[in-house]
């Protein structure tokens, strides 16, 4: 779910509902273009809503040089799991059908003003970005070309973690990727991880974390464990801040945080200094 | 303690005790007998039908045994190591210098407790930032000095609070799977009891993974997934089910690579013999992977997690 969402209070069949969007954040009303044309950044409160992969691909690579790889990738139901609400095969293929994707992440490669760098972006509207075999390869696949080609990795995180769908095969992609991680690391090849909203259980605890450089969007909530479960452990309310991109900058485990607008030359200015090739 | 559908079980053990308390006629000496061959019968009958929401009671029962038995069972010496050298000393977490017949290794486990006093000392076996950042420190001594890694799994999570995650829960668990990943010792993991999500893994990438027979792992617990898409923890027992979490399920799924076989009615009943079969399996992977060369050995790590997941897509 979005932070924008369609105002209620247009109900009316005037047309206005498709003008409008309320913020999620600061609840102002604002015209949907505005919201568009600001890179789905609240012009009021600077809130960042999420994004599809494509609109975060538009913003990130140069026009026209993205090559996508192992598109076709795509999850098997390795425990034939039906929970309360149905077969997760069904679930699997409602999310298909309804963004066009075959699993949680696009990768391939793609320029950022020139450089060539190998990039997996995750979207949260296929299953909420969950972690499971098909992520698991196309990220390690991924690695694998970074190192086979001696450019840097990017990821783009959006996940509420492991998918339970696919049970303990969901977890060990964990190690599964993580251990692609560490082949970049002994090669020094670099490895970036920008963390978007929202980032949590086994992807934060994976490859979200271990980038050579970590970033993240304004207000991104990112965390292990969720803000519910930790209240009912402790039973005390938690600081409002709590997990938000500013509250983890402060706590040491973020580089920098960085705007939308601002992100893609922020990567290209990090990327001159740790391509080993130096300009 | 006995676990519900144990009960018939712990009837009839009840009146052996009872039996064996006091001078016995005949005609009590013969019930004695005949009894004692039944609770085996009945014991294998039980545990060759259990569904497994039963075999997370077992993985969680009081008198499993845990880490701290298992040292004393199975090391000649033990000399722990305490602290992360950042933060503190985590209890949940533990790890030193252990030698098993003749063995010498790295021992690393989490720690749970019989006791609520050792539960609570030991924070129920979920262990903090540092006690991950602990186990990489002494994994990282134990590559230097060139000695193997036993991880001793049993954990129901990595401790979800407010100061973990400031002290970067995440991170912690990330940087030892991808330091674990290439850590040039051979690394055996087996899972004792509970192998709860991250929290597990944390400590568990390795060249050999066991389990013992009535252990569980999952990427969630049963209550929790029960919650999220059934909308009820009681529907535990479903989620149990759905996950595929038993040692005969990993196995299935290429998950593990060997199962430990408990003695008959669980750990609980015989932890000696449990700790026996577990010290057996450990030593007999120790000598084997001694044998083989490290680069390789890394090289097989890499492509045995590599290898995890069904997708459609052939890896080319």
């Amino acid at each position: 779910m979005g932070w924008f969402t369609r105002s209620s209070k247009n109900k009316d069949n005037d047309g206005s509902q498709d003008l409008f969007v309320v913020c999620k954040s600061c609840k102002a009303h604002i015209f949907k273009e505005e919201v568009q044309n600001n890179l789905k950044v609240c012009p009021k409160c600077n809130h960042h809503d999420r994004l599809t992969y494509k609109e975060r691909l538009d913003l990130i690579v140069d026009h026209d040089s993205f090559r996508e790889f192992n598109q076709h990738i795509s999850t098997t139901d390795p425990l034939e799991f039906v929970d309360g609400k149905g077969p997760y095969a069904e679930k699997a293929k409602v999310a298909k059908a309804k963004t066009g994707l075959n699993e949680s992440i696009v990768t391939g490669s793609g320029n950022i003003n020139g450089i060539r760098v190998v990039l997996g972006i995750m979207d949260f509207r296929f299953l909420g970005g969950s972690l499971a075999s098909g992520t698991g390869e196309k990220i390690l696949l991924a690695a694998e070309h970074a190192l086979r080609m001696k450019r840097p990795l990017i990821l783009f995180s959006a996940s509420g973690g492991a998918r339970m769908h696919e049970g303990i095969v969901s977890l060990m992609q964990m190690a599964k990727t993580c251990a692609g991680i560490a082949r970049l690391n002994k090669a020094k090849i670099p490895y970036i991880s920008v963390l978007t909203d929202p980032t949590f259980g086994g992807v934060s605890a994976s490859y979200a974390t271990v980038g050579d450089i970590n970033i993240a969007e304004p207000g991104a909530m990112i965390g292990f464990a969720g803000r519910r479960v930790i209240e009912q452990t402790i039973k005390q309310k938690l600081p409002a801040d709590f997990q938000t991109s500013e509250y983890l900058l402060e706590h040491g485990f973020l580089d920098a945080i960085i705007e939308r607008k601002d992100m893609k030359d922020y990567l290209h200015n990090v990327l001159l200094y740790c391509s080993r090739k130096k300009a | 303690m006995s676990l519900i559908f144990e009960k018939e079980i712990a009837d009839i053990e009840k009146r052996i005790s009872e039996l064996s308390d006091s001078k016995k006629t005949k005609k009590q000496k013969d019930e004695l007998k005949s009894l004692k061959s039944k609770v085996k019968r009945v014991t294998k009958k039980v545990y060759s039908n259990l569904s497994p929401w039963d075999t997370v009671q077992i993985a969680r029962h009081i008198d499993r045994p845990l880490l701290r038995d298992f040292i004393k069972g199975m090391c000649s010496e033990f000399l722990e190591l305490h602290g992360d050298r950042r933060e503190g000393d985590d209890k949940a977490m533990i790890g030193g210098f252990a030698t098993i017949e003749g063995q010498r290794c790295m021992l690393i486990g989490m720690v749970k407790g019989h006791t609520v006093e050792e539960k609570v000392e030991s924070n129920f076996g979920m262990p903090n930032p540092e006690g991950y950042r602990k186990a990489l420190r002494l994994m990282q001594l134990a590559e230097k000095y060139d000695l193997p890694i036993v991880c001793v799994i049993d954990t129901p999570a990595a401790y979800p609070g407010q100061e973990a995650e400031e002290r970067g829960q995440s991170e912690a668990i990330a940087r030892n799977l991808t330091e674990m990943a290439t850590l040039e010792v051979p690394i055996i993991v087996v899972v004792t009891g509970e192998g709860g999500s991250g929290g597990a893994l944390g400590i568990a990438v390795g060249d050999v993974i066991m389990m013992l027979r009535y252990a569980v792992y999952s990427v969630i617990p049963p209550e929790g997934c029960a919650a999220i898409l059934w909308r009820d923890a009681n529907k535990a027992p479903q989620a149990a089910d759905a996950l595929k979490i038993t040692s005969d399920s990993l196995m299935e799924l290429g998950i593990i690579d060997e199962i430990i076989d408990e003695p008959a009615g669980g750990a609980h009943r015989d932890p000696e013999a449990a700790i026996a079969s577990t010290q057996e399996a450990i030593v007999r992977h120790l000598k084997s992977l001694k044998r083989r060369k490290i680069k390789r050995l890394v090289d097989q790590r890499y492509n045995k997690f590599a290898q995890m997941g069904r997708f459609k897509h052939p890896r080319s």
